[in-house]
């Protein structure tokens, strides 16, 4: 038998078979009980799940233009330590990724960095605008081949652009992601409306604000016989138009943070803007809504929204703050915690919610791999018996902004491979060049 | 614990003071009692009466909270303020009688003092204490006095008076006063 | 260390113990003595990043009373204006040496993030931020009701008040609805229904839109500024059809309980929400309330700055 490179040993599979995986020549070389032959590096996974490399559809890697809060570097190395072996970059940057030149940029820094694959989203309107379309087709064709659209930070709000926009990512098998957030509704807004808002004197971002542009698009989808995808959900009500559309054939998907599966708008009483987040957090009842929408597919898929942000952008009064939270190194624990220590989902759903089905969506056909022979070594090693704590100074990320330090959540990520290389082992970044 | 003034002895003694007050004064013409909140309120209204009933003729008798003048605010939780009420006579001129139940450290009077000044210029300012238990830290004295009573820096000295403790009695006990 | 940031940071022993203490501080004010030792030595900034004159003059005038330093820094001209960051404005103040900080500003939840942070020490206090609370305010606005209608008792139990105007952008409005209803007065909320926020159903406070049918049964009526911004923001048609239906003018006020009076938190639109007769009727007691505020606030300076915890009781 030949040396494989590594020798994964005792995992559990995502359906829960006990198995052994050898990677060699970036695939999974073969995958049984009690493996025989030597590997360079045998990892004892004794109480480990293996899953697919995660795969992140909505993540903010800020870069051009933001570099001080993030770079596809940096963002790649919190994406390794969070166990993905892909994520698809916003398209809200300075300038914005909008034509050809910006996504290959993009495309070719994350190349560079080769910790995972970063496949840009291109901007649907010429500089997130909401007016004009932006060049589709070039994006598409170039060699980033984007096929996932997004203005995410700003909605397609003007129904015609957004008909428009539907229709014509047809010819490029694309998929509008839409950011649903009515403008007018919206101004000035800066937490969910409801109760806590009413006390706090901070100006309230209704629920109905997301939930009738969703209403909106998903009958446009079906009009106009198009992909639609909604990026962060997060309300009961968006949950049963999307269940009602689905129902109906409308060929739509949805994703949901692991933020929004935790987190309540009861936080913002601190006024710390470290929970200050477009969309924001919502009620418990939302909350309880969502979780089981991801556990019965009606959310098809988990996706962080990542977003990066400087300190002096989250050390200030609430309204001057900036909105988002750091997510890439802490998604697999919080899915862990809300959706499988509870027991609404098993890993085998965890594997589909954040692997599969998002490399489904954004045509990546490297990722979302079954865990057998022949298949892509991208891979997630995860022991879920173990704890750890956040620290906001020893993320990866170059920002700080996390929701979560001091807070003990279950699920350490001891390794991830990305096309048969260890790119994270046992706290360490190790570059794809040391095999 | 051991009893330093029965109620009978109270009530001898702020006789006796009663009539010093009138003899040094001269009568009542020109005095005004003002006692320090809680119990030198009470006391000062009993010598009042005292006064009235030997004179036939009202003294001009209110209260002066001293708290907001203390100099060690800051080593205790904040005090309630009590009532300051300066008799429309006003002191303006006046032999100010201040009324306390017990000096001590002198502190007290040192901020009555303060605070009389800020209301006007008296044209002297005798004190009255039913107690003297001595440990001066200002060069403070007391013109008429109740009883002399001297004691440890380890013991305190609790004043009961009917008005609100339901009887009158001075006792001393073990245990510094806070 | 103790702060004042919300109505909520105080029970109700402790809100009468503040009134009770400015009873007794207003006594002294009205009487001979001016001015009292208490807070020698001790350096309070009023940092006000959104203009007001009468709150900061208010607040300036209760600690010099109190022989404190009074260091000011406003909005106009100040490095606040210029984009300097509350944390930078917080830690130059700390360099400053301030024991207090007594702070206005338009983010709703700046007096807490000052008191949260690790960039001062000292006592906060919340002198109105943003749409959230404005404690002092509502302190003042209790004590003007009890001296008037409280009839010696220590709290506002059995008392009816109406509360009228925009409470969706009110701190005033916030502030007051905690602390007439933990004093124990029943509160109204009148307003069109564009200016009442959602999520309000668990506020100790009734809800109407109709002014007319509240006025006759409440003890005080308080009125609340109407800024003339939120007609371009479609919370009304126009400035007729708000006085029309909100505005308290001599026919409503004619209508008002005997003994009934009429509050206003200023700065008054006369003609908008409040005619000219009205504020300056017998029932009016809006001038009063600043020269209550004075008394209200040497006690909320008292209470946080000269003793260590906040004593319930007497000595």
């Amino acid at each position: 038998m030949t040396t494989a490179e590594h020798l994964i040993k005792g995992a559990s599979l995502p359906d829960g078979k006990k198995a052994d995986i050898s990677i060699f020549n970036g695939v999974i070389a073969s995958v049984g009980s009690e493996l025989k032959g030597d590997a360079k590096n045998v990892i004892d996974a004794k109480d480990c799940v293996v899953l697919p490399g995660l795969v992140d559809l909505h993540t903010h890697l800020r870069e051009p233009g933001r570099e001080d809060a993030e770079t596809v570097l940096s963002g790649s190395r919190a994406g390794v330590k969070g166990g993905f072996t892909a994520v698809s970059a916003m398209a809200n940057t300075s300038p914005v990724a909008d034509t050809a030149g910006v996504v290959e940029q993009v495309y070719r820094l994350g190349q560079e960095a080769g910790l995972l694959d970063v496949f840009p989203i291109g901007a649907v309107t010429q500089g997130l605008k909401g007016e004009a379309l932006s060049e589709i087709g070039a994006m598409a064709d170039s060699v980033a081949r984007v096929r996932v659209f997004s203005d995410d930070g700003n909605c397609v709000s003007d129904p015609l652009v957004m008909r428009r926009a539907l229709e014509y990512i047809k010819k490029f098998g694309g998929v509008i992601a839409q950011h649903a957030q009515d403008p007018r509704m919206t101004i000035g807004s800066q937490m969910n409306e409801g109760e806590i808002s009413a006390r706090l004197g901070l100006k309230g971002w209704p629920a109905v604000a997301e939930e009738a542009i969703i209403a909106r698009d998903v009958l446009l989808a079906d009009h106009v016989q198009s992909r639609l995808h909604i990026c962060h959900l997060t309300t009961a009500g968006g949950v049963e138009i999307i269940r009602w559309a689905k129902a109906r054939g409308i060929d739509v998907t949805a994703e949901v943070t692991p933020h929004h599966l935790l987190l309540t708008d009861d936080l913002a009483s601190s006024y710390d803007p470290v929970y200050k987040v477009n969309p924001p957090l919502r009620t418990e009842a939302d909350v309880h809504a969502l979780r089981e929408a991801l556990a019965d597919g009606t959310i098809d898929i988990v996706a962080t929204d990542h977003a990066p942000h400087p300190t002096e952008s989250k050390e200030c009064e609430w309204q001057e703050a900036a909105f988002g939270m750091l997510g890439l190194e802490t998604a697999l624990s919080i899915v862990q915690k809300t959706m499988v220590d509870s027991g609404l989902m098993n890993w085998s759903q965890v594997a589909d919610r954040m692997s599969i089905a998002p490399a489904r969506i954004g045509g990546y056909e490297n990722h979302g791999q079954p865990i057998v022979v022949g298949s892509v070594a991208n891979l997630v090693v995860i022991n879920p018996t173990q704890k750890w704590t956040v620290d906001r100074d020893l993320v990866l990320s170059k920002s700080s902004n996390t929701p979560y330090h001091g807070h003990v959540l279950p699920g350490v990520i001891t390794h991830t491979f990305f096309k048969g290389a260890a790119t994270y082992s046992n706290g360490t970044i190790t570059s794809v060049g040391d095999k | 614990m051991s009893v330093a003034l029965s109620a009978q002895d109270i009530t001898r003694a702020l006789t006796r003071i009663s009539h010093e007050i009138l003899e040094k004064n001269q009568g009542s013409a020109n005095i005004v009692l003002l006692g320090i909140p809680t119990r030198g309120a009470h006391l000062a209204t009993r010598i009042s009466s005292i006064i009235a009933s030997i004179e036939g003729s009202e003294v001009p008798t209110g209260t002066l909270d001293i708290t907001l003048f203390r100099d060690d605010l800051r080593m205790r939780p904040p005090r309630a303020i009590m009532p300051t009420k300066i008799p429309t006579s006003g002191i303006e001129g006046k032999d100010v009688i201040l009324v306390d139940d017990v000096l001590f450290s002198g502190r007290t009077i040192r901020a009555a003092l303060d605070a009389l000044g800020e209301i006007g210029r008296p044209r002297a300012v005798q004190l009255a204490a039913l107690v003297d238990r001595g440990h001066r830290e200002l060069p403070i004295k007391a013109d008429f006095i109740g009883k002399n009573l001297p004691t440890s820096k380890s013991q305190s000295v609790r004043v009961l008076l009917s008005e609100i403790d339901g009887r009158d009695e001075v006792t001393i006990e073990e245990g510094a006063e806070l | 260390m103790r702060h004042l940031l919300s109505i909520a940071d105080l029970n109700k022993s402790e809100a009468i113990s503040i009134l009770d203490t400015a009873t007794e501080l207003a006594r002294v004010s009205d009487g001979a003595v001016k001015k009292l030792p208490t807070l020698r030595g001790r350096t309070i900034v009023n940092l006000f990043a959104e203009d007001s004159t009468r709150t900061r003059i208010s607040f300036e005038a209760a600690a010099k009373r109190l022989s404190a330093d009074v260091i000011n820094f406003s909005a106009k001209g100040s490095s606040v204006s210029k984009g300097e960051s509350l944390k930078d404005t917080a830690m130059t103040l700390q360099a400053m040496g301030a024991d207090a900080v007594v702070i206005r500003h338009s983010a709703s939840g700046a007096a807490q993030r000052l008191a949260d942070s690790q960039w001062m020490s000292g006592s906060v206090i919340n002198a109105g931020d943003g749409t959230h609370e404005h404690p002092s305010q509502a302190l003042l606005d209790a004590f003007t009701i009890r001296k008037h209608l409280g009839m010696g008792a220590s709290d506002l139990a059995g008392l009816n008040v109406a509360i009228v105007g925009d409470i969706l952008h009110s701190r005033v409005a916030r502030s007051n609805v905690l602390l007439l209803a933990m004093l124990g007065a029943k509160v109204t909320l009148v307003a069109p229904p564009t200016l009442l926020p959602v999520g309000i159903q668990n506020w100790p406070a009734t809800v109407s839109y109709d002014f007319d049918s509240e006025i006759p049964h409440v003890d005080v009526v308080m009125m609340l500024r109407v800024q003339q911004e939120r007609m371009s923001d479609l919370f009304f048609p126009n400035a007729r059809e708000y006085s029309r239906y909100f505005g308290l003018n001599g026919e409503r006020m004619a209508s008002m309980k005997s003994g009934a009076i009429v509050m206003h938190p200023g700065p008054m639109n006369r003609g908008l929400e409040i005619s000219a007769e009205v504020a300056d009727s017998a029932r009016s007691v809006i001038t009063e309330q600043v020269t209550n505020g004075v008394s209200v606030r040497m006690a909320i300076l008292y209470v946080l700055l000269a003793g260590g915890a906040l004593e319930v009781g007497s000595n």
